[in-house]
């Protein structure tokens, strides 16, 4: 199978790689997919404000399953959460030319985000919940 | 050392130029009908196909006789299941293979289903061995066939065919063994190992693509066989069409010289493939071996990488041809029907990798793919969110996923 140059680019040069600090109250993490599956996207927001200031993932699966997370951190970045929120698969299939039987990685991307988006929400309301209290 | 490396030597083999030499005058002035029996063109051609039975028949231990040319394993593999139960089946319904075999085997099982045949598909054991007890448990009164295979083309796993051909023989069963990856590469008898039928196919054994040959038993027992496709009745019945003369001087001058190198070729494939063994679990944790230590093909190695996705990983070994028991690869989504009928887990089989070495392999190769697949498991697992939960302490059988696509 070929690769678009920009999968291979991000496979090569996997932006954003690592992870953050699971415990702050400012970081949200999505983990979605499973390992039976062949893929496993860890996908990390830090947020100042409503605002997305860094990215960082871990994904074990193919190399567009790799570039389409790389590529979601890139895309966060800088995004407001509802800004964030309305990045679509078909978006990332698009920029990086994935053939019909790589679309599912994207869609783990887009899982990846809005997962870790709801998380980082979930303990802000959380951490609301207990000031008021 | 020219890259990248070929290390895909299940899938297919080069030609030896030796084996070409042999074919070149049949393409050319001797390019006769070895069925034309009336003029010294068809002479030639039916001299270089005997000559060629003789070869093939002496690596298998056979009778030229009993050598039946087709255009590669898998017509042999139709002709012989098929053939058989045409034949046989108003004797028995029921045939017994396993589920590890090759698609062509296990297709054509199906098919033999659907039109009325009963057939038992053995679990191999985690290394992916059939043991002749399974298979004797397995023999009913209506038994007509027994298809299982030599050597296993992803995980190198040989099988115990002495003792279950053995055993067919004793309770009047035939066994038809797929001896693709096996013939040249071990030792192979068809009397002492009690084989009933065989396949082979030239372009495995560094002969070229598009023939092969069954073969079929004629005395104690004569195996008789319905014939697949009309024509002709060349192949003494069984198999019509004019014979590929080059091909089979080919498939007969490889066999020829697999034969004659066989022993120090097996000893040079072994110690390269444990040195890229070592080579590669010195270096990496969590490595994981598929198939049998004790029986196996001497140029295949299939290993797990855990937390490492195979795709993922051949994209890395950019200077390494090999092949993975991974489904990304091919459009299904679906890793190998080997490595999950051995039963060694899903994500096991999503990371594995099978690495083979022939006859052109060097040590400088070995070292090179080496050196690769550790410094890209090495990187791939700094990126993999699953390594890092096993270095946290997480155990990941425990973990409740979200679901996968």
């Amino acid at each position: 199978m070929a690769y678009s140059d920009k999968v291979l680019d991000h496979y090569n040069k996997p932006r954003n790689v690592g992870s953050l600090d699971k415990a702050k109250s400012t970081v949200g993490t999505g983990v979605v997919g499973a390992p039976e599956c062949g893929d496993v996207m860890k996908l990390q927001i830090e947020i100042e404000g409503d605002r997305i200031v860094d990215a960082k993932f871990k994904t074990f699966g193919c190399g567009s399953a790799i570039a389409s997370s790389s590529l979601a951190t890139e895309w966060v970045k800088g995004k407001t959460l509802d800004e964030a929120l309305e990045i679509r698969n078909t978006q990332i299939v698009q920029e990086l030319s994935l053939p019909p039987v790589k679309i599912h990685c994207s869609v783990l991307a887009e899982d990846a985000i809005k997962a870790a988006i709801a998380d980082v929400k979930t303990k802000r309301e959380s951490d609301l919940k207990k000031e008021s209290a | 050392m020219k890259l990248p490396i070929y290390m895909d030597y299940q899938a297919t083999t080069p030609v030896d130029p030796r084996v070409l030499d042999a074919m070149l005058p049949y393409f050319k002035g001797e390019f006769g009908n070895a069925a034309s029996r009336s003029h010294p063109f068809g002479w030639q051609a039916e001299k270089a196909v005997d000559t060629a039975r003789e070869e093939i028949a002496s690596l298998i231990g056979a009778s030229p006789k009993e050598i039946v040319f087709t255009s590669g394993s898998t017509e042999a593999i139709n002709l012989a299941m098929k053939g058989v139960a045409d034949m046989y089946g108003a004797k028995g319904k029921h045939i017994v293979t396993c589920e590890s075999e090759h698609k062509a085997v296990l297709d054509t099982a199906k098919h033999l289903e659907k039109e009325g045949f009963e057939v038992t598909y053995l679990a191999p054991d985690i290394t992916g061995r059939v043991t002749a007890e399974a298979v004797a448990e397995a023999l009913r009164e209506d038994t007509i066939l027994v298809a299982l295979m030599w050597a296993n083309n992803e995980v190198g796993t040989l099988n115990p065919v002495r003792e279950i051909g053995a055993l067919c023989r004793e309770r009047g069963v035939l066994f038809f063994t797929d001896a693709t990856q096996a013939v040249g590469k071990i030792p192979v008898d068809v009397e002492a190992d009690n084989i009933d039928m065989l396949c082979l196919s030239a372009h495995k054994i560094y002969g070229p693509k598009g023939v092969g040959c069954l073969y079929v038993r004629r005395r104690k027992p004569r195996v008789r066989l319905v014939a697949q496709m009309d024509g002709g009745g060349h192949e003494r019945g069984m198999r019509s069409g004019t014979l590929n003369v080059p091909g089979i001087a080919g498939l007969g001058k490889a066999c020829a010289i697999c034969e004659e190198e066989l022993t120090e070729e097996m000893e040079r494939e072994i110690r390269l493939r444990d040195l890229l063994e070592e080579k590669v679990t010195s270096r990496l944790d969590h490595v994981h071996f598929n198939g049998n230590r004790e029986h196996r093909l001497p140029g295949c190695l299939n290993l797990s990488f855990p937390y490492v996705e195979g795709e993922s990983l051949l994209m890395g070994i950019s200077d390494v041809a090999v092949s993975s028991g991974s489904a990304c690869t091919s459009a299904s989504l679906e890793p190998s029907h080997v490595l999950r009928a051995m039963a060694v887990g899903d994500e096991l089989a999503h990371s594995s990798i099978r690495f083979g070495i022939g006859r052109n392999t060097t040590e400088e190769e070995i070292e090179h793919c080496a050196n690769q697949v550790v410094e890209v498991v090495k990187r791939l697992r700094e990126l993999s969110p699953l390594y890092e939960m096993v270095l946290e302490g997480i155990d990941l059988s425990t973990v409740n996923w979200a679901g996968g696509h």
